[in-house]
């Protein structure tokens, strides 16, 4: 019998570790893309949504207001005017938290809360950056947590366990944030160029081992220098330090800058430079790429190098501007948070930077709310996560408000359409 | 039929040479004899030659409770490593004979390999310590720890060979211990909350699968934002309502251990195996159920059908959307259940975040057995004999840190998706909405 | 069974895929579908086997209206359909692969499988299929896959057949077996729906021809009508089907290829031992059916793949240690087979993708920031010169028609200067009025002295463009033989018979088709 194979492209699917995920990296991009296109009422209308949830997790859990359950049919109004003053008081302490305190006792506190959202926003925005570069380059990079986690690390060693005049210390110490992120998404990215190797599983698991390898090192008293037995290291010299930029009573530090720069930078990168081209053109398509000349490994590996610098500068922000000292719960959720920051902002650096300054406002907020209603701060996550699963399905959105579908928005875009494409 | 000669017969003439020439450019395998090798030669040289002298290692294979008792065996370290390293590396050498003459090995070639390292690892850690290694607990304790990654494992591949990525399997565990402790201490019944656990798996698969079918968001996307939300759930009800009232709410529940009858008299297998909660039989029943029904049911071929190419499928008839919604859901029922291990199975009340990354363990599971049942249940096994391993040298006392032994699941899953380990192929559509 | 479609129309959003067709498939009848990529054929097709239910009209099945609801329903009120790709999963047996969807079942839901294994080797046996039941499909040369699909249908007793394209990825001497197969299968009383939008199939094959136009049947007719006719009646308006080239005048050798081999990951040969030369102003034709390695021979001109042995001199110079951005930025044009996949980018601008592979040269571009008002100016003026119909150079470039994308690729590979083209399945999906043009664009190039080396797996393309033709089979080349060589010769050798034997059969026998060839020079 004849042995002639089906087509070698076949073979080559097989023979490739991790081959079959490629296609779903491609639906990646067309789902990025309808996120982009989806309008700004979609994120307002997702954000109100997710308050709504937010409001009937308060209500399902404050004491006040079971107890006006207890005879809701006798008195329903107590039921509902309860209700009322419990969400809007925490709501309010949500809002006074991330944004302007008009009850605070000095106009110093009463801005004070905008500077903790900025606070809060500086390593979700760095960090976002760094997870948006992959998205917009096909690469689903979830190990922001690991690559913060090094970066956290390697700028508190350099931080504490040299003395170094002001200035160098502290570029120094982000210089190494810089390189453990770099390293750390390296890692996958050298293995899927390579091999191949799906970063998503890669990332996981290398989030998995920071965590262990973080734990190790707080044991060592060489690492720690501490002479305690606790897991928690040494603070950093005030020399490697963010200056704080608005004196006692604020926290707020030149981390913003460096935020700011790096959106424009990743702007710069991805809009007008050959090597964001390269990068965007991996990612919309790895084949018509290879084709057109683009060295693929390389820019793939570059792609986490630098989606991983920017996690790691992230992480030593947040170490040199707010923390000061490592312990193992240094990167808290900052790794997923970054996920959903990224996804808020479509993947597009001023996007990613307002939604950074949006889920810093929550965090911000949520201390507060906490302080003062005892909602727990977890339900930042809840808003969070319900937001971001609402952005990625417009249609689902529109169901909810009864709003028409977008049909007629896009009949512009189907009349141009070749018919294949409409028929397929 | 036509009488001329048709292709099949003239490539007849072409086959020979260009076979020859295939099995000419086959290039020989080097990958696993040199890893044998290496392993080998670290057995030799750490684990035996760094065997303080005069040293042994004592095992104790069975505990006073059993059926029949063992006095424990002891065994001279030096010479036991030893002998064990030559034998590992025997087997490196039979790997080098097997690649240079491109003959397959069979799976128990790495088994043995993989039970002789850890033999000699074992003597050497002993070592002269003068503390017994407790074979049944270390055992025992490695099936309890593997329960989670075994039903969370079979969850990630009833979905990923339905095409549905399942990265939420973490939530699931968490999702279905939590209500496992609520129902449970609720109702003051630990198999209540076994009941209920698996609603909770099936409700987060239910979400990740109606995302993903109905409104076609990426999968992966769905799955890691879902673990925030069941965190997020989770931590707000654990801090609000479980705090208030943990009498009421979060009060411990234990499911009993069930000793099976005969079965679990038996030297060693028995009190490692059949000495356990129900939990842990659903676990055999359902892993025994997968790897027969996957491959040899109507549902598993038509499962497989949708999860390699969803179009062929619905060229027969069979609903693909359907097929993915109950199969990922019914997998989201198996995970929940695997997460009542944390809170009902142990008699801990719940915690915030207590799956502590076991649903990634699962993931890493599956994908290192191949997304086969049989495979899966291997991996997630072995996890379970690394971390349990981990915790019983600790007692003991060891120069290897518990952290490096957490940290070797996540290591071998990296190596296996690098290839490191054969080929990973998952199914074709896994991860793609089908779109008519 | 008797098919009849009455007023059928699909919309999708606001266009019109298939606008009020009248169709009627008579019992034992093989019936022809023929019309452009595009044309509306594989909606319909899709409609009538229930997988998209249409937004008017009626289906009946021996004067009875039936409603699909999926396409469960078609299989079960007695349609079978073989799509053109193939609805096969790679990873099953050939038994798996004919039960899935009616498996006969014994107790606890598990399978039959020595039942299953029996209709395979029933059906097998009644049409004598040579197909082992336990192979897994991935194992299978793509004829005998072809057969699976068929078995599939005829084991859920389908009476009517619908064929997609089913001899797209056949040889003539395949297409003949297949033939074979289709008037057995008419004779035991099977109606035949057969798509396709080969001329010469349908003339040869079809007892009636339907002709399908922008989502219309605008005609039917019989096997009578000649070639010209059956064109222009399936375009629209008057075509040349062939594009008149002058003889070539080849200049000194420029590419030589010699003993490039290519091994896959595996260790199969997908190249094995190739040499050819192709001189300044001259079209070689590579033909060969698909997955013979043409692919791999492109593509390690290209440098995409490694070659494993041999060399590839371009002018003299050995681009072997010379990687993809070297080799184009060296003078090579290279349009790739499959377009959406190697060719464009469908989410990038018409802009970006007129400068895909010279991003990061002059004048685009200074190696690190891209120069955007060059590159938009130059988009501007190369795609008007190519006649590439698009609103502004901005937009993404799926909004463009096949034709009018491939147009773009070919204006950014033919607006430098080449000293090699290599273009494979030039078009590929593309309309008839578009491949006209690009039939001549490339002839175009060829007298401007470039060096040219074609791949096409459509026979018709590689008469009318070639000056020599290399047969390729399974990753050798067959021979070389000149550019107006017999049909019937290059099936021969595309089946792997070398060039001289190839000769001697084929004058002997003549294939159905060659026959059609024949037919087709007496009339003109």
């Amino acid at each position: 019998m004849s042995d002639q194979k089906k087509t070698p492209r076949n073979n080559d699917d097989a023979a490739e570790p991790g081959g079959a995920l490629k296609q779903a990296e491609s639906r990646l991009q067309y789902a990025l893309r309808d996120l982009a296109q989806s309008s700004w009422m979609i994120t307002v209308l997702s954000i109100v949504v997710a308050l709504v949830v937010g409001a009937l997790l308060i209500l399902a859990t404050n004491p006040q207001v079971q107890a006006t359950l207890g005879y809701f049919f006798a008195r329903p109004a107590d039921f509902f005017a309860t209700s009322f003053e419990v969400i809007r008081d925490a709501y309010s302490a949500l809002f006074r938290g991330a944004v302007y305190d008009w009850q605070a006792a000095t106009p110093q506190r009463a801005i004070r809360p905008i500077t903790e959202t900025l606070v809060n926003a500086v390593p979700l925005i760095l960090a976002g950056l760094g997870i948006a570069i992959g998205f917009r380059s096909g690469m689903l990079n979830i190990g922001g947590q690991g690559q913060i986690i090094l970066g956290a690390t390697c700028a508190a060693f350099i931080g504490y366990a040299f003395a170094l005049p002001l200035g160098l210390h502290l570029l120094l110490a982000l210089m190494g944030g810089v390189l453990g992120g770099a390293i750390w998404g390296g890692i996958a990215g050298v293995l899927k160029a390579k091999t191949g190797a799906n970063e998503v599983i890669v990332t996981i698991m290398l989030n998995n081992i920071a965590l262990y390898f973080l734990a190790w090192l707080l044991r060592q008293q060489w690492f720690v220098q501490t002479g305690s037995n606790q897991p928690i290291a040494t603070p950093v010299e005030d020399s490697a330090r963010l200056f704080g930029l608005l004196g006692t009573g604020f926290r707020l530090h030149a981390g913003i800058f460096i935020a700011i720069a790096a959106t424009v930078f990743v702007w710069w990168l991805l809009e007008r430079s050959t090597l964001g081209f390269e990068m965007r053109a991996i990612g919309e398509n790895p084949e018509a790429a290879r084709t057109a000349g683009v060295n693929v490994p390389k820019a793939t590996a570059l792609v986490l190098i630098i989606g991983g610098a920017l996690c790691g500068l992230g992480g030593a922000a947040h170490l040199l501007g707010t923390e000061y000292r490592l312990a193992a719960g240094i990167a808290g959720t900052l790794g997923f948070d970054a996920i959903t920051v990224a996804l808020l902002g479509r993947s597009r650096p001023l996007g990613t930077f307002l939604a950074g300054l949006l889920f810093g406002g929550l965090r911000a907020g949520g201390v507060l709310m906490q302080a003062q209603t005892g909602t727990p701060i977890d339900i930042v996550l809840v808003l969070q996560s319900v937001i971001v699963l609402l952005i990625a399905a417009p249609p689902l959105v529109r169901a909810i408000f009864f709003l028409p579908s977008t049909e007629r928005k896009k009949k512009p875009r189907r009349r141009q359409k070749p018919v294949q494409e409409a028929v397929r | 039929m036509s009488e001329q000669p048709t292709a099949p017969d003239t490539a007849a003439v072409q086959a020979e040479p260009l076979e020859q020439a295939e099995a000419r450019l086959q290039p020989i395998r080097w990958k696993f004899p040199i890893t044998y090798a290496v392993l080998g030669l670290l057995s030799l040289l750490v684990f035996t030659l760094l065997i303080p002298a005069g040293a042994a290692t004592q095992f104790r294979v069975s505990t006073a409770s059993d059926f029949i008792t063992f006095d424990a065996i002891n065994v001279p370290s030096f010479g036991t490593a030893l002998s064990l390293s030559i034998l590992q590396l025997a087997l490196a050498g039979w790997a080098v004979y097997a690649a240079v003459h491109r003959i397959r090995l069979g799976v128990w070639h790495p088994v043995l390999f993989g039970t002789l390292f850890v033999l000699a690892f074992l003597v050497y850690a002993g070592a002269g310590r003068g503390a017994f290694i407790p074979m049944v607990t270390l055992l025992s304790g490695a099936l309890m720890l593997s329960v989670p990654l075994i039903f969370g494992a079979m969850c990630g591949l009833v979905g990923e060979r339905s095409g549905i990525i399942n990265i939420a399997i973490e939530g699931q565990l968490l999702a279905g211990a939590f209500l496992a402790a609520v129902a449970a201490s609720f109702f003051t019944s630990a198999y209540v909350g076994l009941l209920a656990a698996p609603f909770a798996g099936a409700a987060v698969g239910g979400l990740l699968v109606w995302f993903a079918v109905k409104y076609h968001v990426n999968q992966i996307i769905v799955g890691v934002v879902l673990n925030v939300l069941v965190i997020g759930l989770t931590s707000f009800f654990y801090s609000t309502v479980l705090t208030q009232n943990a009498e009421l709410w979060n009060a411990r529940q234990q499911l009993p251990r069930l000793s099976v009858p005969g079965l679990s008299q038996i030297p060693i297998i028995g009190p490692v195996l059949f000495n356990h909660t129900i939990l842990v039989y659903l676990m055999y029943v359902i892993v025994a159920a997968l790897s027969i029904l996957v491959f040899r049911s109507r549902w598993g071929l038509r499962m497989r059908a949708v999860g390699e190419h969803p179009k062929a499928a619905d060229t027969v008839g069979i609903n693909v959307a359907r097929t993915r919604v109950i199969n990922t859901v019914l997998a989201g029922a198996i995970a929940g259940l695997g997460g009542a291990y944390f809170t009902v199975g142990q008699g801990l009340a719940f915690g915030q975040e207590m799956s502590a990354g076991q649903g990634f363990i699962a993931l890493a599971a599956m994908i290192l057995g191949r997304w086969n049942p049989k495979g899966a249940l291997f991996a997630a096994l072995l996890f379970g004999f690394s971390t349990s391993l981990g915790q019983t040298l600790s007692t003991i006392g060891t120069p290897v840190p518990s952290e490096m032994l957490l940290m070797l699941p996540y290591v071998i899953t990296i190596f296996a998706v690098a290839g490191f380990v054969g080929r990973v192929r998952p199914p074709a559509a896994e991860g793609i909405p089908y779109i008519k | 069974m008797k098919l009849e479609l009455r007023g059928v129309t699909k919309r999708f959003g606001d266009f019109t895929a298939n606008d009020q067709i009248d169709l009627t498939v008579e019992p034992g009848e093989i019936h022809a579908l023929l019309g452009e990529n595009g044309a509306g054929k594989s909606t319909l097709m899709n409609i009538i086997y229930g997988l998209y239910s249409p937004n008017e009209g009626q289906i009946l099945l021996d004067g009875e209206p039936v409603e699909f609801h999926g396409p469960g329903d078609a299989v079960a009120a007695g349609i079978g359909m073989v799509h053109q790709h193939f609805m096969l999963i790679p990873v099953f047996s050939v038994t798996e692969s004919v039960m899935l969807g009616y498996e006969p079942t014994k107790a606890a839901g598990l399978v039959d499988f020595a039942e299953a294994r029996r209709r395979v080797e029933e059906i097998s046996a009644r049409f004598g299929f040579d197909v082992d039941p336990e192979a897994m499909i991935e194992d299978l040369p793509v004829g005998a896959q072809q057969r699976v699909e068929i078995i599939k249908a005829l084991s859920r007793d389908a009476r009517v057949l619908i064929l997609d394209e089913p001899t797209a990825v056949l040889t003539p001497q395949e297409t003949d077996e297949l033939i074979s197969i289709m008037r057995q299968l008419k004779a035991s009383g099977t109606s035949i729906l057969f798509i396709t939008h080969k001329l010469r199939e349908v003339r040869a094959i079809a007892d009636t021809i339907s002709v399908i136009r922008r989502g219309k049947v605008v005609g039917e007719t019989t096997p009578e009508s000649t070639e010209t006719e059956l064109a222009s009646l399936m375009v629209g308006r008057e075509v040349s089907l062939t594009t008149q080239k002058e003889p070539a005048s080849p200049g000194e050798t420029a590419l030589s290829v010699s003993g490039l081999t290519v091994v896959s990951p595996n260790g199969k040969a997908l190249l094995d031992d190739v040499s050819l030369e192709i001189a300044r102003g001259e079209i070689l034709c590579i033909a060969g059916v698909d997955g013979n390695g043409q692919t791999e021979l492109t593509e390690a001109i290209l440098g995409i793949r490694e070659a494993a042995a041999g060399t590839i001199t371009l002018d003299g110079t050995d681009l072997g240690p010379k990687n993809v951005k070297q080799r184009l930025n060296s003078g090579i044009g290279f349009v790739p087979e499959d377009r959406s996949t190697d060719g464009v980018i469908a989410g990038f601008s018409i802009t970006e993708n007129f400068v895909l592979d010279q991003y990061d040269q002059p004048p685009y571009s200074n190696g690190v920031v891209m120069r955007q008002e060059v590159m938009r100016a130059r988009a501007e003026e190369q795609t008007a010169r190519f006649d590439v119909r698009l609103g502004t150079v901005d937009d993404a470039i799926s909004t463009l028609s096949g034709g009018n994308q491939q147009k773009v690729v070919l204006a950014r590979e033919l607006s430098r200067d080449n000293r090699l083209l290599v273009a494979s399945q030039p078009t590929r999906g593309v309309d008839v009025g578009s491949i006209e043009f690009i039939h001549r664009t490339l002839i175009e190039e060829r007298e401007r002295g470039t060096p040219c080396l074609i791949v096409s797996t459509e026979l018709d393309e590689v008469l009318n463009l070639a000056d020599r033709v290399a047969v390729m089979y399974r990753g050798r080349i067959i021979g070389t033989v000149p550019g107006d060589t017999d049909r019937d010769v290059l099936g021969l050798m595309m089946a792997g018979v070398p060039a001289e034997e190839a000769r001697v059969q084929a004058a002997a026998h003549h294939t159905v088709l060659g026959e059609a060839d024949v037919e087709a020079e007496e009339q003109a």
